[in-house]
């Protein structure tokens, strides 16, 4: 039976449900949550504004098919499932894809600053992955302007009343408020399994604090400084995912880890460019020679190899991120053709991107937060000298395992409690720290989407689960929760205290780089199992030395090295997972490429990698389980719902090959590819 | 993957930075000397980072890592904004071979108009707090599906999109000799998103709702005219313009908006 009221507990307090994180996934949830009046408390690590989602630069993609082209939702869940090698639950994408073209307009509502067509509809442009105009942009910095936009809604929720349910305002309450600067420590969970709220801390103070809540939901992002420099965030440890997963939260295919082709180096980081300077006409290109020592601006079109010109002529330099970074990597360290530099006397492991065909008001108009950040970062014109770049890790396709319900349509069942929920219950995950919607590689343009399309479904499915709840966690006795608090701070005294006197303690910042150093160079674009068994060996190594890493800093406020040594932790978990997800898949699939296992194996690996956590830090591998939601067990497989795109091999080397279920063009396709 | 050449050149770099324990410990304010290796295409972050991985003041004196606010590190979030060599910026694009050529030192100070943290770090909350006052959103009806939002030339699609690039970094009021602790004025940026909003055709809906935000105390009239805050804003967002737009239409509306209620 549920509890009598949704909005107050038996004891009288505020029911809220917990959203870790304020990006565009968490802000979103955040948002319909309120729609269904169901009042949050949002905690972040830093100010919302300052999500890694700002870093989205080329835009976010809706078949809205304004330029005659044909385009449909039904086509863009094709080259999604296409484009992620198969591995993407397909009711998932075809949700995404149908409620696409409605997100861009709610945007467009809300005031995004989307790039406009002389009649004053919204601008399309390409992206990796289609030969359609799909891509809806607010001049290269889209993902900013999208988190702008729902910060702004979300703000006007931080001073709406929370309404009881006879319509009276219950004073003092807010619909939102906010934790900002406070780091997501663990979930609390009761006897029987079930999350009733966290622990964070107040990375000012460094208070540690329980919070109470109906549900929780982790919308924490991914977990690329594993890899130590990549084009995320500092922020994006991955420590919440880790800290679910060492809970018991599972993890599914962990080891697909996405590297964009371009990205120009940095002693910090590295810093992307766009993938839309391709879609708006940038071309990858070296010189035939190898030894050619000649500017860019001196070698004439014919003396260039523009290598995904010639590798794929189908779609050319808007292949998928995957295909476009492997055929970099061959170029540069296979068959040694990076480019000249003078500065070093030597051909380094870059490309040139070339827009400096283009005009130059054209590319401010389109392009300029990208151009600047190249010419503040690397210091040079970009709209008249090629741009130097190479591959750089990105995004993670993996992350918490999420279930969904499928409808009679083929799609996912509206306001199901299911929907994004992990397999602790009342946790529930969405945008990149879930594992759904991008398979084995994720199309450009794809993640802003999918991180709203989550908010949108994560919202009214946490609505519901709450609704079902026969008591609320706010009636739950105290001592749940003090534990859950005394254990964290606990841990913390421990990191604040262990190996203070010893002589040979170890730095943090130092074993990360080591830790960052080996999965950069052993797990990303060609894994080999040789070498990923040393990657493991190491991790474990590590695992081993992080237990006489010390503290440096002491301080009891604002302590950021206690705090790092935390990540840190986490983050060799989390690395274990990718290692050993990478090591036990024998196939090349999306992002994930073996040498010695050059073909996708269907019969063997399609399937999802389910990841769980053992004591003494082992992972175990499964085929299935079962979990609890809203009351009901669910029995869980490691199948991939593969129910509206049935698998073909990847040919970008063919116009229209992604598209050509849909399109109705792939027997002709087939016909050709006997031919050739 | 490629590694650059993470292997320092010999050469060092010089940081001078301002450091405090905490916001009621005036006591411990203090200036800290670090030589850290130079690293290829380094920036002020970088070499903070370095002194994390071996925090010793030049004097050899083992110290805690100095504490600073960062996040996406390509000048997008606002995050790592602080006074360099005097001038308010990011420290992610403060990169080492332009301010420090020649290994000059770097002198690196927390910004001032806003509570200390600790180190570098300052709390910019009341940024947040007063665009909640200038009612700096468009009011939707809400999130569902209501077909696609009023049309807009790309001319003002051109005009509105740099000013809808400030980060909050607060480059801006640190600079603005009008905005301190004991004034309310709301600031430069504030007053560019009252113009922001207001020219989206759903925005000016509420525009005068906006307006009357800012006709007060803190309000438009509290600017100075110093026009320091264009001058030092990362985004180039012509500030100064903003804060004319808003100014007139304010006294517009105090002149005659009586007349219309």
């Amino acid at each position: 039976m549920a509890a009598k009221s949704t909005i107050r507990s038996e004891g009288g307090k505020v029911r809220r449900v917990i959203v870790i994180g304020g990006g565009l996934a968490g802000l979103m949830t955040v948002i319909k949550l309120c729609e269904a009046k169901v009042p949050v408390d949002l905690i972040s690590l830093v100010p919302v504004k300052r999500s890694h989602s700002v870093c989205a630069q080329g835009g976010i993609n809706a078949s809205v098919n304004t330029k005659g082209e044909g385009d449909s939702p039904q086509i863009h869940l094709e080259e999604t499932a296409y484009g992620g090698d198969f591995l993407a639950n397909q009711p998932m994408v075809k949700g995404m894809a149908e409620a696409a073209p409605g997100i861009v307009f709610m945007l467009d509502r809300m005031g995004v600053p989307f790039n406009r067509t002389p009649e004053g509809l919204l601008d399309f442009r390409r992206f990796g992955g289609t030969l359609f105009h799909r891509t809806a942009f607010a001049g290269a910095t889209t993902g900013q302007q999208l988190l702008y936009a729902l910060d702004e809604q979300v703000r006007r929720y931080e001073i709406a009343d929370v309404i009881d349910e006879h319509g009276v305002s219950i004073p003092g309450e807010k619909m939102v408020r906010k934790f900002e600067f406070w780091d997501f420590l663990q979930v609390i969970q009761d006897e029987s399994g079930t999350c009733v709220g966290c622990v964070a801390q107040d990375l000012k103070t460094m208070q540690i604090k329980f919070f109470q809540g109906d549900a929780v939901v982790l919308a924490t992002g991914g977990s690329g400084i594993v890899f130590g420099r990549s084009t995320m965030s500092v922020i994006c440890t991955g420590t919440a995912a880790s800290s679910v997963y060492q809970q018991g939260a599972v993890y599914a295919n962990g080891e697909f880890i996405q590297v964009h082709p371009t990205a120009i180096p940095g002693a910090d980081k590295l810093r992307l460019i766009s993938e839309s300077a391709r879609g708006e006409g940038g071309r990858v290109w070296v010189p035939k020679d190898a030894a050619d020592k000649r500017s860019p601006k001196d070698i004439p079109e014919k003396e260039r190899d523009y290598v995904l010109e010639r590798m794929y002529p189908g779609y050319g330099n808007l292949v998928p991120r995957d295909i476009a970074s492997r055929a970099i990597f061959k170029t540069c360290f296979h068959e040694g053709r990076g480019v000249f530099n003078p500065k070093t006397g030597r051909n380094e492991n870059e490309v040139y991107l070339d827009l400096t065909h283009k005009d130059e008001t054209f590319l401010r108009n389109k392009l300029a937060g990208i151009l600047e950040i190249y010419e503040k970062f690397a210091g040079v014109d970009p709209y008249h000298n090629p741009m130097k770049v190479f591959p750089a890790v990105h995004y993670s396709m993996g992350g918490l395992w999420v279930d969904f319900e499928r409808n009679a349509r083929g799609s996912i069942e509206a306001g199901s409690p299911r929907n994004h929920a992990t397999s602790i219950p009342g946790l529930y995950a969405v945008g990149e720290v879930d594992y759904q919607y991008h398979g084995a590689n994720r199309l450009g343009a794809n993640s802003l989407l999918s991180c709203i399309y989550g908010g949108m479904v994560t919202g009214p499915s946490v609505a519901s689960y709450q609704k079902s709840l026969a008591k609320s966690a706010y009636d739950l006795p105290k001592s749940i929760f003090e534990k859950a608090e005394k254990r964290s701070q606990d841990d913390y005294t421990r990191i604040l205290k262990q190996n203070q006197d010893k002589a040979n303690a170890e730095n943090p910042y130092r074993l990360h780089q080591e830790l960052g150093d080996t999965m950069l160079r052993d797990c990303t674009i060609e894994r080999d199992n040789k070498t990923l068994d040393k990657v493991i060996e190491k991790i474990s190594e590590l695992d081993a030395r992080v237990k006489n890493v010390k503290c440096t800093d002491p301080s009891p406020r604002a302590n950021q090295g206690a705090q790092f040594v935390r990540h840190l932790e986490n983050m060799l978990v989390l690395a274990r997972v990718i290692a050993q997800g990478a090591r036990n898949r024998d196939e090349s699939r999306g992002a994930h490429y073996k040498p010695d296992f050059p073909k996708r194996n269907d019969a063997e690996w399609s399937r999802t990698t389910l990841a769980k956590h053992e004591t003494k830090g082992a992972v175990k591998y499964v085929k299935e389980f079962s979990y609890t939601n809203a009351g009901k067990t669910v029995n869980v497989t490691d199948a991939v719902d593969l129910s509206l795109v049935t698998p073909r091999e990847r040919k970008y080397e063919q116009a229209g090959a992604a598209s050509a279920a849909a399109t109705g063009k792939l027997s002709e396709g087939k016909t050709e590819q006997k031919g050739a | 993957m490629s590694e650059k050449n993470d292997k320092g050149t010999g050469r060092l770099v010089h940081l001078r930075v301002k450091r405090q324990d905490g916001p009621d410990l005036p006591d411990t304010s203090r200036w800290e000397e670090f030589k850290v290796p130079y690293l290829p295409q380094m920036n002020v972050i970088s070499a903070l980072q370095q002194v994390q991985k071996d925090p010793k003041t030049v004097e050899g004196k083992e110290v805690a890592p100095v504490v600073w606010e960062s996040s996406c590190l390509e000048e997008v979030c606002g995050a790592c904004t602080m006074i360099i060599n005097g001038r308010v910026r990011q420290a992610c694009s403060a990169l080492v071979d332009q301010i420090a050529p020649n290994g000059e030192t770097i002198n690196v100070e927390p910004m001032t108009k806003f509570p200390l943290v600790r180190d570098l770090v300052v709390d910019r909350e009341r940024m947040f707090q007063d665009m909640k006052k200038v009612h700096a959103w468009i009011d939707i009806d809400g999130t569902h599906e209501l077909g696609a939002g009023p049309r807009e030339s790309p001319e003002a699609q051109e005009e509105r999109y740099p000013l809808s690039r400030c980060m909050t970094c607060g480059c801006c009021v640190e600079a603005c000799p009008q905005y301190n602790d004991s004034t309310k004025f709301v600031g430069p940026f504030a007053l560019n998103l009252v113009r922001l909003f207001n020219m989206h055709p759903s925005g000016a809906l509420h525009k005068n709702e906006r307006l009357e935000t800012v006709m007060g105390e803190g309000g438009v009239q509290d600017c100075g005219k110093s026009q320091n805050c264009v001058e030092v804003c990362p985004k180039e967002i012509p500030l100064v313009d903003s804060i004319a737009v808003v100014s007139r239409d304010a006294t517009k509306r105090l002149l005659f908006g009586w007349l219309l209620k």
